[in-house]
């Protein structure tokens, strides 16, 4: 049992509080795109074979190269807090830098990716998409729905880093105080996990 | 408990003045028991026009036929009737109240883990009950689906289904917060001593809630998204027409809404568990088995929301498996029962108003209890199913366990944060008249489901009007002794003389402190030596 006052008390400062409060954040937003997993898997064990025709329609390599640049820029962002422990700001900066420009690139990507499905005609609401079948309709709606949704992650993501940034810079996170930095670097890994999942459910199934 | 020093020249939270003063201070506040205050205040308001919503339904089923309003205007009525008290009274009820203003005091703790996200959650609160109410008179007309949204019918309505679900979006944001906030409270901020097996039971049921808060509200999240983006983008999930499944809609619906029901339970029995050992004069009987079942139905709760669909077309593997998993919650709710009425057994019972609305609680919460067992049963829900006899079933349940737990808390720690005693007769005659009205008001509805009355029409057959006639009397009588209650406490408030710290004989921690508390609690972090009832 503890006999110590947690010294947080008075400091008005606790960093494994944040932390546990960032991984609770994190369960909820994993639970959030839970039940469009659930979603998913209903309609494609109801239409198996219009899912596998649609998922024709999505380019391998463009998902591809985003799965890969979030894969890096997941690493650059531990870079960025291992370096910020080790008291190396500048590498902090570059690095933090670095992964808002991948992220950036993965929304250029994606951009790309829409447009090129607008232009045919197909987005939500269009009337192409409303002559689809059943199955296809489906895998569209989804389609949109979660990456869109997952896009407005990677915004969200963006806006944290740039936040941590640019008090790395003014130096309000530094390397005795960097909790904002492991959070927004922990939110960055949970928007890089859900792609992760997005990617083969989307882009691979057979 | 532990000794406390008590520096009585300290500002105490009501009158202390930080940067801002008056309302704006009270704005900016993040003090949990001024944000405590704030949820009190802006949920009396929502709780009385939904009473007022009540009275109006209950005024028209007075007799057959229409009396004050059209169809269409009492399917609108119901919805508000809805969206009111469960998202912006029962669901935040309880914890967002008490839980605020007493966590961190029971705990021994200066104020919860991220004071500004307390008070972001209650703007959150703020902003979601304003979007629900800009839905009532925006676009064309005041939703009429129910507070549940049915697909396909919520996707086809042409009244204004996308701000309702979007309010209630932005308010499961603010549940998910407060939850988060607490549970890191109790990880991080208890008192030296204060083991997690020597916290207060009401701060455990807080734990539960919190769990339930983060891991089901999400779901509804994504599940009213999905109905935004349905009826905004037509994008299909749930309209069969263009392939979606409404059933998928119900399920996704009731993983949240079932658990909500234990979001809005757990804290109640947690405050019905601190009562009772106060006015028992005794230790609380089972501490452990209370702990062990709170967190029992928190997680059993979870798996029990086909009980909700038995009738919408599920197979009868799930059906009985959902109806089995239903009969296993009532267990745990059970075993607190008997937890309650052994701590009362060979008690020096104290018998004042907090303790009456505990065992007032403890009635109405059992009807509403094998009231449930008659619904969660495969054969006779087919019979009730979308009857008066739920109406009835979940008002014992929402309005029996947390409303009375709600008004059993307020006069229980009254005397803590405003520093005044109410008149204890008049409290007790009040409680009196609201416990007749509300059995008047829903006991006739368990008969009039069984007949046979469908819920949610605004006209009926001949033959139900005495019964109807009793239950709109009973909603009479229920409101005037809302009413006694209520101006007896806000009389209270205005009352010369200062009310004793402790006037309960009350040994957790909030008895130890000043009434009211000053700013931080406590001038000093206390070191917990006992248990939390550390009575004889």
């Amino acid at each position: 049992m503890e006999t110590t006052i947690n010294p947080s008390v008075d400091l008005h400062r606790d960093d494994t509080a944040s932390k546990i409060g960032m991984w609770l954040f994190i369960f909820t937003e994993i639970l959030l795109f839970g039940g469009l997993f659930i979603v998913y898997s209903v309609y494609r064990f109801r239409n198996p074979v219009a899912f596998h025709l649609a998922h024709q329609e999505l380019s391998v390599t463009m998902g591809f190269i985003n799965t890969v640049i979030l894969l890096i820029s997941s690493a650059t962002v531990a870079i960025a807090i291992t370096a910020m422990q080790k008291h190396n700001k500048k590498l902090t900066m570059i690095m933090l830098g670095l992964t808002l420009l991948l992220a950036l690139v993965f929304m250029i990507n994606k951009y790309f990716e829409w447009g090129a499905k607008f232009e045919h005609g197909m987005y939500p609401g269009s009337e192409l998409m409303a002559n689809l079948g059943h199955g296809d309709m489906l895998f569209f709606s989804l389609y949109f729905f979660m990456t869109g949704l997952h896009g407005v992650h990677i915004i969200i993501g963006m806006v944290l880093l740039t936040i941590t940034l640019i008090k790395v810079k003014s130096g309000a996170v530094n390397a005795g105080k960097y909790q904002l930095l492991e959070n927004s670097g922990l939110y960055w890994h949970l928007v890089d996990l859900i792609w992760i999942f997005l990617f083969p459910l989307f882009y691979l199934i057979h | 408990m532990a000794e406390q020093t008590i520096h009585h020249q300290e500002p105490n939270y009501l009158e202390y003045q930080g940067k801002y003063k008056g309302l704006a201070g009270w704005l900016t506040t993040t003090d949990h028991k001024r944000i405590g205050l704030l949820y009190f205040y802006s949920m009396m308001t929502f709780f009385l026009s939904g009473v007022v919503m009540g009275l109006l339904m209950k005024y028209e089923l007075i007799a057959p036929g229409e009396q004050i309003m059209g169809a269409q205007t009492y399917n609108g009525l119901f919805t508000l009737h809805g969206l009111t008290m469960i998202f912006l009274f029962v669901i935040p009820g309880v914890a967002a109240v008490y839980g605020n203003f007493f966590l961190p005091i029971l705990i021994g703790a200066k104020d919860v883990a991220f004071p500004r996200l307390n008070l972001a959650s209650w703007y959150l609160y703020i902003i979601g009950a304003i979007v629900v109410l800009i839905s009532q008179f925006m676009g064309d007309g005041p939703p009429d689906t129910g507070w549940t949204f049915y697909a396909p019918y919520s996707l086809k309505t042409n009244t204004n289904v996308v701000a309702a679900v979007t309010g209630a979006f932005i308010l499961g944001f603010s549940s998910i917060l407060t939850g988060l906030n607490f549970i890191v409270t109790m990880h991080r901020m208890r008192a030296p001593g204060m083991g997690w097996m020597r916290m207060p039971l009401f701060c455990w049921t807080l734990y539960g809630t919190g769990w339930i808060q983060l891991l089901a509200t999400p779901i509804i999240g994504i599940t009213f998204l999905m109905v935004m983006a349905e009826r905004l983008l037509g994008i299909g999930f749930f309209d069969p027409t263009i392939g979606g499944d409404p059933i998928l809609y119900q399920h996704l619906f009731w993983i949240y809404s079932h658990p909500a029901v234990y979001i809005m339970i757990l804290p109640a029995m947690g405050v019905i568990t601190e009562i009772i050992p106060t006015f028992a004069r005794k230790t609380i009987f089972g501490y452990t088995a209370i702990i062990i079942s709170s967190m029992a139905i928190a997680f059993v709760g979870y798996f029990v929301w086909g009980h909700h669909m038995f009738t919408s077309g599920m197979s009868s593997t799930s059906r009985w498996v959902f109806s089995l998993l239903t009969f296993l919650v009532a267990i745990p709710s059970a075993i607190k029962v008997f937890n309650w009425t052994a701590t009362m057994y060979k008690g020096s019972i104290n018998i004042q108003p907090p303790f009456l609305w505990a065992i007032a609680f403890i009635f109405v919460f059992m009807i509403g209890g094998f009231s449930g067992l008659v619904v969660g049963s495969l054969a006779t829900d087919i019979h009730v199913h979308d009857t008066a006899f739920v109406v009835a079933h979940f008002h014992y349940i929402v309005f029996g366990g947390t409303g009375f737990a709600f008004f059993g808390a307020l006069h229980y720690w009254y005397p803590k944060m405003f520093a005044k005693m109410y008149n204890i007769r008049v409290a007790n005659i009040g409680l009196l008249i609201f416990f007749i009205g509300f059995n008047l008001l829903y006991f006739p509805m368990f008969y009039l489901g069984l007949m046979g009355m469908p819920r949610r029409y605004y006209d009926y057959i001949p033959m139900f009007e005495p019964a109807n006639l009793l239950s709109t009397i009973g909603s009479w009588i229920m409101a005037i002794g809302l009413t006694v209650i209520l101006v007896n406490l806000s009389r209270a408030r205005k009352m010369t003389g200062k009310a004793v710290d402790d006037p309960w004989d009350g040994k957790t921690l909030e008895w130890q402190i000043q009434s009211p508390p000053t700013v931080e609690n406590f001038e000093e972090i206390p070191t917990v030596t006992t248990g939390p009832y550390d009575y004889k």
